[in-house]
């Protein structure tokens, strides 16, 4: 018997031109959805320059044995601390990447120990301290104080630190001292962003000698209760709270007092846009932007940015009659 | 380019467009969860920002790709990629603006006054609305070729100006916005090149319209 092989009824059978189309539909669908994955995937890419992937917050170290905080104030009223996690991923470190995010990924090539500290210029005697027989000095004090960037966002941040007036006493300045030039280690291997010449390295900064002598004036080896990740300038960086950020320069490695005003980094490369004194003041615009207002990290919408950074009552004085918008 | 061919790429346009709404889709999925970082207003903005640059190179390129390589099929994506680039440029704005400056209209104005980065970027938006306005069929019927092409020409200048309003914007930094510059330079060259090896092709394409 012959097996029966039942034939599909004609009406059944697909026409061949809707087989071919079904064909063309499939063919179409794919380099649809190929050629829109990629070029969707491929624009994300290279609009997101690379903060696509933020970094992680360093994870607490345990309590190091350098850290006993002898006393703790507040100077940034019932604000609240901008949590650990933005402070210590949104950076301008340039020594260890442009964008905000790269110091907390780059920061692993930072040595901060063995760590010592040149000091030099009009005091009684030029040395090479170690910073852990520098730290043994002092106190260690947890001031909590705002930080506002030039670029027009701040935060709260409870540094852990020594006065540099406590410091500089022990140096013993001359009276020729009329400035404290601060300068940042300049190692390639340790921070590559130095690699390339964005700045001129090493950075630089500077204060007047009552501005440096003022009690605020922080020298802060921690933040948060632990110590300075490299990020923020491990292991010793200034803290100026009522200036623009960029006064606080990080990885100090040399202290000199001198005479007449040091070349400090951002002055040199754009004084138009960064003064010396470098006072928060919102009635002195950026030419870029303004600094009437700032961003709080963490907070939607913006607030009014304070004369001094809302530390006029300390440091106000240091400045009676000069012109702030001359000398911004 | 056969009808059968130009068949075969009916895909390819709704393809860019739906490739190009997804980082606008991104960055909204991404500020929803919290993931542009510590300040996702800035990171917002220096996205959309660089984005609508992108689509203007991109839009720039249709064209030296066809007189290098002698592909035509980006031609038909100028538009998208164009209107793209006005969508993404008025987000960035309307960002700024909005949720930025909080719509205080004076300090936008004053900005815009006051600061040649802000009123470069502006003027690049103002002056890449009327490009998206005429961006159809019947806007270039009813202009007529020549004047279409003349208004369209406008995107270099404004291509210039985004790159302006970048360089203006960084610190430091430079490196990046350059880049970008030098590469609309080499594609304004290869149009210039092009244009002084076949100058008939260039003075026919109007005189055809009008005559």
């Amino acid at each position: 018997m012959k097996p029966r092989i039942e034939e599909p009824k004609a009406s059944e059978i697909t026409p061949e031109d809707l087989y071919a189309k079904r064909r063309e539909f499939l063919r179409n669908a794919g380099l649809f959805a190929a050629t829109s994955l990629a070029w969707g995937t491929g624009l994300v890419a290279l609009s997101g320059r690379g903060e696509a992937d933020p970094p992680k917050p360093p994870a607490p170290r345990a309590p190091s044995p350098g850290l006993t905080i002898v006393s703790r104030e507040r100077y940034a009223g019932d604000e609240p601390d901008t949590p650990y996690e933005a402070a210590t991923t949104y950076n301008n470190f340039y020594e260890l990447g442009i964008s905000k995010s790269d110091p907390a990924k780059n920061g692993s090539s930072l040595r901060p120990r063995p760590w010592t500290v040149r000091v030099e210029g009009e005091i009684r005697q030029a040395r090479t301290l170690d910073l852990d027989t520098l730290m043994g000095w002092f106190g260690l004090e947890e001031r909590v104080y705002r930080m506002r960037c030039v670029e027009a966002w701040s935060m709260v941040i409870p540094w852990v630190g020594f006065p540099l007036a406590a410091l500089l006493a022990k140096l013993e300045p001359t009276s020729r001292a009329k400035f404290v030039e601060l300068t940042s280690l300049f190692d390639p291997e340790q921070l590559p962003g130095q690699d390339r010449d964005v700045l001129p390295w090493p950075y630089v900064e500077g204060l007047r000698m009552d501005e440096a002598m003022n009690p605020l004036t922080l020298m802060a080896v921690g933040l948060y209760g632990k110590v300075l990740p490299a990020q923020n300038g491990a292991p010793l960086r200034l803290v100026v709270p009522w200036k623009y950020g960029f006064k606080g320069v990080k990885s100090i490695v040399k202290i000199r007092l001198v005479e007449s005003q040091p070349r400090t980094t951002w002055n040199r490369v754009a004084p138009d846009e960064y003064g010396f004194y470098a006072n928060v003041n919102p009635l002195v615009d950026h030419p870029r932007w303004s600094q009437a207002t700032e961003r709080r990290i963490g907070e939607l919408s913006r607030r009014k940015t304070l004369p001094f950074n809302g530390y006029a009552r300390y440091v106000a004085g240091l400045y009676r009659g000069m012109d702030l918008t001359e000398s911004f | 380019m056969s009808p059968a061919r130009a068949r075969s790429l009916a895909w390819l346009e709704p393809a860019i467009l739906a490739g190009s709404l997804v980082p606008f889709f991104a960055i909204a999925y991404r500020a929803a969860r919290g993931l542009l970082g510590p300040n996702p207003i800035a990171t917002a903005l220096n996205q959309l920002g660089l984005l609508a640059l992108i689509f203007l190179v991109a839009c720039l390129a249709c064209t030296p790709a066809k007189i290098v390589f002698g592909v035509t099929f980006p031609i038909r994506l100028r538009k998208t990629l164009g209107l793209s680039a006005f969508f993404a440029a008025l987000s960035h704005f309307l960002l700024y603006a909005v949720v930025d400056q909080e719509l205080a209209l004076s300090a936008i104005a004053r900005d815009v006054g006051k600061r040649p980065f802000i009123a470069v970027g502006f003027l690049a938006l103002v002056l890449l609305a009327p490009l998206a306005l005429t961006s159809t069929k019947q806007s270039l019927q009813r202009l007529g070729f020549a004047r279409w092409k003349r208004l369209h020409r406008l995107v270099y200048g404004i291509a210039m100006l985004g790159i302006v309003h970048f360089t203006l914007r960084v610190k430091a930094d430079t490196r990046e916005p350059l880049v970008w510059g030098a590469i609309v330079a080499v594609l304004l060259l290869v149009r210039a090149v092009d244009a002084a090896r076949n100058p008939k092709a260039r003075s026919k394409a109007p005189r055809a319209v009008v005559g």
